[in-house]
């Protein structure tokens, strides 16, 4: 791989108050091509509301959030999942009553041309064979194929998880983020994941830019870290670099004053 | 294995031609022999006109999870519509005899279907409109705003200004109406056979994803606000048709048909059959009006050895129909047929399961 790093994500003095809260402060980050990036932080830091920034859930107070220099300021969700930025949620967000099948078919509709009266006259068939076939091969892929039929709230908390991320990938992201992928999982489990997310970069050529807590999977896996505290990036760089720098220990232990 | 699903496919294909020629057969027998069975056909005719619009609600409430409440108001527009355009010409002045008809609409008239469509697109841009405020609002807001506007359109419909065009509190009249059964069951399975197509297209599936999770559906590119008035706009243009096939039901119409309690009728038609079935909402449609009627016994004088029993009177009906309405919510709470459709595998299940509970007892 060549050296020039292509800025997929680029976060500039972001600032998000929510009345008087400003729940991020003048947050300044960039994402490459094909990296693995980390966000970290204590609770309540801004990681999730981060996020919502970026996929357009909230508009920034101020700051531009740009994906491939496109500025995304006043966006919708629905568009900037079309550019090409998929997500998954902390709490887990399927659609609980529809099959596993459906859930991944209905992501793959984003890139179905079609209409309403197509649709409903199944003049679309091509189209929704297409859409069939991309979902059937991404179950494969993903070893979900043989629950394809179940229900998704049905399905045990570790395959939500992978079936939400399947989603996610069923719209054909660029870049994915993943907010706390691997809360509630045991350390086996964990590992499992950190295979996984290692595995999927490679495999749909992704960039990948996670919240996490197990340091674990952080530490492992990912090129570069930001740390945020109360809205505030206090550090950023390697896996090593954070370990030892004294602010983020302090922040994440709660140093004494006089320390 | 495979032997056995090709075969239970082929079953189903013979018991649905089965019945597919038991309705027909009913509906010829009925229509041999209307003079004699009039009342019935008048049952099974309405149950069909609100098989439609359960199922056009049940869109955007059971599959879209939009509480709206504005059914009635669409159904007033289709309904006005298509009795303006089908009253015979010859006939108009008679019906506008107090107020005059409005010289716009006094020779425009057209053939049946057209009507019944063009109902359904004024209600549809009705909706259109009314959709791009009240859409952003959610459950209880909704139904409360959709419901007010329902009861705007009923009131514009009524109002004086409107006179030459309605015929304002006096009501239309002189609809030609329906000139067998099987015209009706024709636009009711063609409604209703859209419609399914519909929900179980792609864009189904994109009302079901807004309907479980509007943030995830967000997030996988649906455009909330398009998707919503989209089934909207559907779901009216349904209520529009369903609208125009009652006024030709009734052949005379006037803006109280279409106050709030119509729409309280088809709710509780969808609810009653289960929220986000389709075959439910039919099944419901027909329980209901039927129901309805069947119950009118109560309502007569009954006397018994000699001592008239005080409480069959008129409306004693209703207090049964509601009783037994509780009923059922009681014991099955998703409705009769909760999410699921009509199956012939629901049916046979249903009553193996039944033999074994009754085998369980017996031992």
């Amino acid at each position: 791989m060549n050296e020039v790093k292509e800025n997929v994500l680029k976060m500039e003095n972001v600032v998000m108050q929510f009345g008087g809260v400003t729940a991020i402060d003048g947050l300044s980050l960039e994402v490459n091509r094909g990296e693995i990036v980390a966000l970290i932080g204590p609770n309540g830091a801004g990681k999730t509301t981060a996020f919502n920034c970026i996929t357009g859930i909230y508009q920034p107070t101020s700051g531009v959030v740009s994906f491939k220099g496109e500025n995304l300021k006043g966006k919708s969700p629905d568009c900037i999942t079309r550019l090409g930025i998929a997500r998954t949620f902390q709490n887990i967000r399927l659609f609980s009553n529809l099959t596993v099948f459906d859930n991944v078919l209905i992501a793959k509709h984003l890139r179905a041309h079609d209409n309403v009266f197509t649709a409903t006259l199944r003049l679309n068939l091509k189209e929704e064979d297409r859409m069939r076939r991309e979902t059937e091969k991404l179950l494969r892929e993903q070893d979900l194929y043989e629950l394809k039929d179940e229900i998704a709230s049905s399905l045990p908390y570790g395959l939500q998880r992978r079936l939400e991320i399947a989603r996610a990938l069923a719209t054909s992201p660029e870049l994915l983020l993943l907010d706390e992928p691997a809360a509630g999982m045991n350390p086996q489990e964990t590992q499992e994941l950190t295979d996984f997310i290692v595995k999927i970069r490679d495999q749909y050529h992704l960039t990948v830019f996670m919240i996490e807590h197990h340091m674990d999977l952080v530490m492992q896996i990912s090129e570069r870290i930001y740390v945020l505290n109360f809205g505030k990036l206090i550090a950023q760089g390697s896996s090593e670099e954070i370990q030892n720098n004294p602010e983020v220990i302090e922040a994440y232990l709660g140093g004494s004053e006089d320390a | 294995m495979k032997y056995d699903f090709s075969r239970k496919k082929k079953r189903d294909a013979v018991l649905d031609l089965l019945l597919i020629a038991v309705v027909l057969g009913i509906c010829g027998f009925l229509e041999a022999n209307k003079y004699n069975y009039s009342y019935a056909i008048s049952i099974i005719e309405r149950s069909m006109i609100y098989a439609v619009v359960a199922v056009s609600m049940n869109l955007v409430n059971g599959f879209t999870g939009l509480f709206s409440l504005g059914q009635a108001g669409f159904m007033a527009l289709g309904a006005y519509v298509t009795a303006i355009l089908t009253i015979p010409v010859s006939q108009r002045p008679s019906v506008y005899y107090i107020s005059g008809i409005n010289p716009l609409i006094a020779n425009l008239s057209a053939p049946i279907t057209l009507a019944l469509i063009l109902g359904g697109l004024v209600a549809a841009a009705c909706a259109a409109l009314i959709g791009i405020p009240v859409l952003r609002l959610k459950s209880d807001y909704l139904a409360i705003a959709t419901l007010g506007f329902a009861e705007i359109i009923r009131a514009l419909i009524a109002a004086p200004m409107m006179d030459t065009i309605t015929n304002g509190s006096y009501g239309l009249k002189s609809i030609p109406g329906f000139s067998s059964i099987f015209q009706v069951l024709i636009l009711t399975v063609v409604s209703i056979g859209l419609m399914v197509l519909l929900i179980n297209s792609s864009y189904g599936r994109m009302f079901k994803a807004v309907r479980e999770d509007e943030i995830a559906a967000e997030a996988m590119g649906i455009n909330l606000f398009h998707t919503k008035e989209l089934s909207f706009v559907i779901s009216s243009f349904f209520a529009g048709i369903s609208g125009g096939m009652l006024a030709m039901f009734m052949r005379s119409i006037d803006s109280k048909t279409f106050q709030v309690s119509l729409t309280y009728d088809i709710l509780l038609i969808v609810v009653i059959g289960g929220i986000g079935s389709v075959t439910g909402s039919v099944l419901g449609a027909f329980v209901v009006t039927a129901g309805r009627e069947l119950l009118r016994f109560f309502d007569e004088p009954l006397t018994v050895a000699g001592v008239s029993i005080p409480l069959f009177r008129p409306g004693f009906r209703m207090v049964i129909f509601s009783i037994l309405l509780m009923v059922v919510v009681l014991f099955y709470s998703r409705g009769l047929m909760g999410t699921n459709e009509f199956s012939w595998d629901g049916i046979f299940g249903f009553f193996r399961r039944k033999r074994k509970a009754v085998k369980a007892e017996g031992r």
